[in-house]
């Protein structure tokens, strides 16, 4: 594999690690945010000083890193509890801008210039680089995906599929939605934080603007592309919009413009995304599954 | 003389100016049908929803089999052992039937950090879900999404989802409207069964003959005061009951 294949595929897993926690809180608990860039940012700069100015390894920092985005997504999820629907998304995108002039304005995360010098990941004794660090947070990936699965299994993923359906109703039902809301957010904006750890590791220098509202908006995408509340929907919207762009690179003018047309038209035709229910994969593989049967 | 279960006293629930409860008192026994009844407007489902904890009354004193329960949030009402219906039916539409009474068995595994991390897909779980939903008659529909179940069947689902609580207390809130005359009599046998199993349930009906027929004790309601209270037959022959439903003798130019 070449160089370029490699850090868009490391740049797709990363982006899907980020899009499936936000898959937790937007397609399983029905919490609107537009604001989960921030926590991406969390995570970032919080493994970058720890590893940079801390002295930490990045596997020492990991912990600490997951620990402090999950509470940081604790505090900021406690308007959800209180806000519903569009009053909740605009909450969350002034979250995001909060963060990210925090980030650019406070000298303690480096300003403007942003934090360099972030060592890269070592396992094992090498440090990892190209192929090795795809692998990395591929594996890391799965582990976002098993979590996620196993959420989906457990009571507490049920409470959220209730929560999000009809709050009044699952609350009668011994539903507490302060609890259960607050650890959907929990669980995704610690995901987001893994992501950011990986990416700043990755890029290796950090600067505000890559955690502002505009990657809110493209994790959304991705999730809402590949299906809301499906588990593997956000790694597909991963795919397809991390690869999109790069697809279409020889049409560099009309690149966005296919890019925004792409997005229209699955909204028009295929509104539960790639993977929702009633999509054509869906059916398609139900029939496929049905055909086996007989 | 049974036990009291659920008791009101002097209960008040303003809205602003507005006294939608206004120091009502009434006790519900142990295994009683006991059902709350008046005019549109007369506060019935404020009460409902002060006894579930939907609304903290602004006065006054609920006890729930012994225990002050004014103000308690609803979902500390269901693990206390209330479980509800809801007048416009409130299903989970986009979970299966069978995974809307599912989300009712949960209870237990709600309260704590650990239980709540356990799997709902278990065979146990399925089982006695589905004969919640037999004892229903809604156990060919399982597989259904819920927001595709006509309104009778949905009725049955919130009935349903409700006993999958295994409450000692079941308010029902008006379920038996829009339903048809078969509908209407297969779910007057369920609330019977549902007695006989020893759970209490406090009723609002509008339809006089299933509230005169299933309820051993009746309350009415009017303007947020309690009117009258007693058996139906009492009720029945009550002049300010009489009054309040069809206006003072005499007064009206109407007939």
């Amino acid at each position: 594999m070449s160089d370029y294949t490699i850090t868009i595929g490391t740049f797709i897993a990363i982006q899907a690690i980020v899009a499936c926690g936000l898959n937790v809180i937007v397609g399983y608990a029905g919490q609107i945010s537009l604001g989960h860039a921030a926590f991406f940012g969390i995570g970032a700069y919080a493994s970058a000083l720890l590893t940079t100015a801390g002295g930490f390894s990045f596997w020492g920092a990991l912990p600490l890193v997951l620990f402090i985005t999950g509470f940081i997504g604790l505090v900021l999820g406690l308007p959800s509890l209180r806000l519903k629907e569009d009053f909740l998304a605009i909450t969350t995108i002034g979250i995001n801008f909060i963060v990210v002039s925090v980030f650019l304005y406070v000298p303690f995360f480096g300003g403007a210039l942003g934090i360099g010098g972030i060592p890269r990941v070592i396992l094992f004794g090498t440090r990892l680089r190209g192929t090795p660090f795809l692998f990395l947070c591929l594996a890391f990936l799965a582990a976002v995906q098993l979590v996620s699965w196993l959420f989906t299994r457990s009571w507490s993923g049920l409470a959220c599929f209730a929560l999000r359906e009809d709050e009044a109703a699952a609350s009668s039902m011994g539903v507490s939605p302060v609890r259960f809301k607050l650890a959907a957010f929990i669980l995704g904006t610690a995901m987001a934080g893994l992501g950011g750890a990986l990416y700043a590791h990755f890029m290796r220098f950090i600067s505000a603007t890559d955690f502002g509202f505009p990657m809110s908006v493209m994790i959304l995408s991705m999730v809402v592309l590949g299906g809301m509340g499906t588990l593997w929907g956000p790694v597909l919207g991963a795919l397809v919009l991390g690869m999109l762009p790069e697809v279409f690179r020889p049409l560099t003018e009309y690149r966005m413009f296919l890019y925004a047309a792409l997005l229209l038209l699955m909204i028009r035709f295929q509104p539960g995304g790639l993977l929702g229910e009633s999509s054509l994969a869906r059916q398609i593989f139900s029939r496929l599954k049905g055909g086996e049967k007989e | 003389m049974t036990e009291i279960l659920l008791s009101l006293r002097e209960v008040s629930m303003h809205f602003g100016g507005l006294k939608a409860l206004d120091k009502v008192s009434f006790d519900l026994c142990d295994g009683e049908i006991l059902g709350l009844i008046g005019p549109n407007g007369a506060g019935k489902t404020t009460c409902f929803n002060t006894v579930s904890g939907v609304y903290r009354p602004t006065s006054g004193e609920i006890r729930f089999g012994g225990i002050r329960t004014d103000g308690l949030p609803p979902h500390r009402m269901a693990a206390l052992g209330i479980g509800r219906t809801f007048q416009i039916v409130r299903p989970f539409p986009n979970l299966s039937v069978l995974d809307n009474v599912i989300v009712a068995m949960g209870l237990p595994c709600y309260r704590g950090i650990i239980p709540s991390c356990g799997s709902w897909k278990r065979q146990k779980t399925r089982d006695g879900a589905m004969e919640l939903l037999s004892k229903v008659g809604l156990d060919l529909q399982a597989p259904q999404k819920a927001g595709l179940l006509p309104l009778g069947n949905l009725r049955r689902l919130e009935l349903a989802r409700a006993l999958a609580l295994n409450p000692r207390l079941l308010l029902l809130d008006e379920s038996f409207s829009g339903l048809r005359h078969e509908e209407v009599a297969m779910q007057e046998e369920l609330v019977r069964k549902t007695r006989e199993s020893g759970i209490s349930i406090l009723l609002i009906e509008h339809n006089m003959r299933v509230a005169m027929g299933l309820s051993d004790r009746l309350v009415v309601l009017d303007h947020g005061l309690k009117l009258a209270e007693g058996s139906p037959d009492e009720i029945r022959k009550n002049p300010e009951v009489i009054q309040a439903y069809l206006g003072k003798e005499g007064h009206s130019n109407v007939a």
